[in-house]
């Protein structure tokens, strides 16, 4: 290459090499980093597909629609989820009523509202961000302490249980949520405020609804991290043992990973092929719910 | 034109055929011949004419104040970007603020519908007059301020919707009890779009070209009815050919609105305004030696271009610096 163009260029032009100088040393880093996040991948999918593929196996005898239908039962061939998976959606629903509103609102007064140089609101962001990582165990002692004894004394009932787990999700739905407001330039708040509009006008109107899409994608992904909890119901005390689904805030519940928990935590081997059923069935959902939630996001992206 | 040597000096170096092709048609101007394009020149010049004559009326007669600024300063965290700005702007004349970067022609700008408020920090001194009343006063409700006194942003910010909703938003948060739909018709109409658009008002108007979509948002801010049309850089934005609309847009408007505007563009400042105020930077004023925007010419426009007081404002005009 660098022969055939110095001889076409006129005899001054310096030959050009464009082989590397910097040797093999470069290429060898270059292919360690290559060889090392490819490998972070590969450990993370094996781990995934390890766990998918062997619950299906031990699970698939019992995986039809006689598990879904049915009750717990001390015959382990004859146990089912059904309240367990009532118990999950009256939780779900508790926390879609209380976690999502509160959290959007909360949302809305830090990005749209709050004086950001404030002391109080600097404070109220760290603390929502520590929040995000507290562990759920610490929210089940939460809830024990003020939901089901002390203070409301709710009891071991699906409410307490839906309101612990909607403390669990709410500083991720904020942190979702401010986000997704975040997102929408300020040119559309400044636009609606010039045509005089009230700042909860130009707010609720315009920057609220462009930012649903991104509101919902984050809301959807904390709660199918709700829906995998075990840790906060184990303390709250969900019964593992309901042969009946909850007729009210009130009642008595179990939920799906409880029923799992308390399963593969029995000597019989047919509730462990039971459990394993289970496991596929709750990680169904969750892969549905997040499914549910890229499509959102990817349908309603807006490029501004 | 600073630009335009740099270019043709590196032309000369590095110059392809399409660079080369590109250059022939930068001499030339915007290409000639199509039918849509002599439409374009000829409004154009009727356009001109028009002005001509709004500008030769208008000075005969006192037109009508609509603001009033006396020694107004702006001060971001206690440290000034502009200061002590008088100027009386008339109704239904466009009033263009020029000057370099910084200068606060825009800080200005937004004094006069109160958007200096929502910025954290921001403090304006002195009075701003909107019809004898003082926007600034313990009384007066922005949101009020804004209903009357409507803003074009630099860059279209079209609301996510359709084109229908981008329009009847002002109207709807504003109590609008009437036919929204004929308002709507009407409001495009006003700003030159229905033509392009009344196909189909539900599509989004993020769709929309950039033009189009100023435009768009000349239409939602006409929708609300206001007294003044506020724009700040209506056209940096936009390709010659919208810009050109744009502006014969601002012509028509002016029969019903006022309008002050912001441009970078002298040229345009030239064609479209009745009057003409030059900003410009003064260094170090104040103990920590910030620089300060200060009006130093605010005249006919004809009187700045051609014959200005001042000599800042010659440079300026003349292309000397900016």
């Amino acid at each position: 290459m660098s022969t055939s163009a110095s001889q076409t260029n006129a005899p001054t032009t310096p030959p050009i090499s464009l082989t590397s100088r910097r040797g093999w040393r470069h290429r060898a880093r270059d292919g360690a980093f290559r060889g090392a996040v490819t490998g972070s991948v590969i450990v993370g999918l094996v781990v995934l597909v390890a766990l998918i593929l062997q619950s299906l196996i031990e699970g698939w005898p019992r995986l039809n629609l006689d598990l879904l239908t049915s009750f717990p039962s001390s015959f382990p061939e004859r146990a089912g989820i059904q309240s367990a998976i009532f118990g999950t959606l009256w939780m779900v629903g508790i926390v879609l009523v209380t976690a999502i509103p509160i959290g959007v609102g909360a949302a809305i007064y830090m990005e749209e509202f709050a004086d950001t140089e404030a002391w109080y609101n600097r404070l109220i962001d760290v603390i929502i961000q520590n929040l995000a990582a507290v562990p759920s165990i610490v929210y089940g002692i939460l809830g024990l302490a003020f939901l089901s004894r002390g203070l409301l004394d709710l009891g071991p009932v699906v409410l307490t249980a839906g309101l612990t787990l909607s403390f669990l999700v709410l500083p991720v739905v904020i942190i979702a949520s401010r986000e997704a407001i975040r997102a929408v330039p300020s040119s559309i708040l400044d636009g609606a405020l010039a045509l005089g509009a009230t700042r909860w006008q130009g707010v609720s109107r315009q920057v609220l609804p462009a930012s649903i899409p991104g509101i919902a994608t984050g809301s959807i992904l904390a709660v199918s991290r709700a829906i995998g909890e075990a840790a906060p119901l184990l303390l709250l005390g969900a019964l593992q043992f309901i042969t009946f689904n909850p007729t009210g805030l009130g009642s008595s519940f179990t939920a799906l990973p409880i029923q799992i928990f308390n399963w593969i935590s029995r000597p019989q081997e047919g509730f462990h092929i039971a459990a394993a059923a289970a496991i596929i069935v709750l990680l169904c959902i969750t892969l549905l719910m997040n499914a549910v939630a890229i499509w959102l996001r990817n349908r309603f992206q807006q490029t501004w | 034109m600073k630009e335009r040597s740099g270019r043709e000096s590196r032309g000369a170096v590095v110059m392809d055929e399409s660079d080369r092709r590109a250059e022939a048609l930068f001499e030339a101007g915007p290409p000639a011949g199509t039918e849509a394009d002599s439409v374009l020149q000829e409004s154009a010049r009727l356009a001109e004419i028009a002005r001509e004559r709004r500008r030769q009326a208008k000075n005969d007669a006192e037109a009508e104040t609509v603001f009033e600024l006396k020694d107004v300063s702006v001060t971001y965290g206690g440290s000034y970007a502009v200061q002590g700005v008088s100027m009386s702007i008339r109704k239904n004349e466009i009033t263009a603020l020029i000057g370099p970067s910084g200068c606060g022609k825009t800080t200005v700008l937004r004094c006069l519908n109160r958007t200096n408020d929502l910025i954290q920090g921001a403090k304006v001194h002195g009075q701003v007059l909107y019809h004898g009343i003082d926007l600034y006063g313990p009384k007066v409700e922005p949101v009020e301020v804004r209903r009357r006194i409507g803003m074009v942003f630099q860059k279209p910010n079209p609301f996510p919707k359709s084109i229908y909703d981008n329009i009847a938003f002002g109207p709807r948060v504003g109590g609008f009890k009437g036919n929204m739909d004929e308002l709507v018709e009407r409001s495009l109409r006003r700003a030159a779009l229905w033509d392009e658009v009344k196909r189909d008002l539900k599509a989004s108007a993020m769709a929309l070209s950039g033009g189009q979509q100023q435009r768009l948002c000349i239409a939602r801010c006409i929708a609300v009815e206001p007294d003044v049309i506020l724009m700040d850089e209506p056209c940096s934005a936009l390709d010659p050919v919208s810009t050109l609309r744009i502006e014969e847009l601002m012509d028509e408007l002016v029969s019903e609105y006022t309008i002050v505007i912001v441009t970078h563009n002298m040229q345009q400042a030239a064609r479209v305004s009745d009057r003409t105020g030059f900003f410009t930077v003064a260094e170090g004023q104040d103990e920590k030696d910030h620089r300060i925007g200060i009006l130093v010419e605010y005249d006919l426009t004809p009187t700045v271009f051609t014959n200005p007081s001042d000599s800042r404002t010659e440079a300026y005009v003349t292309g000397r610096f900016g």
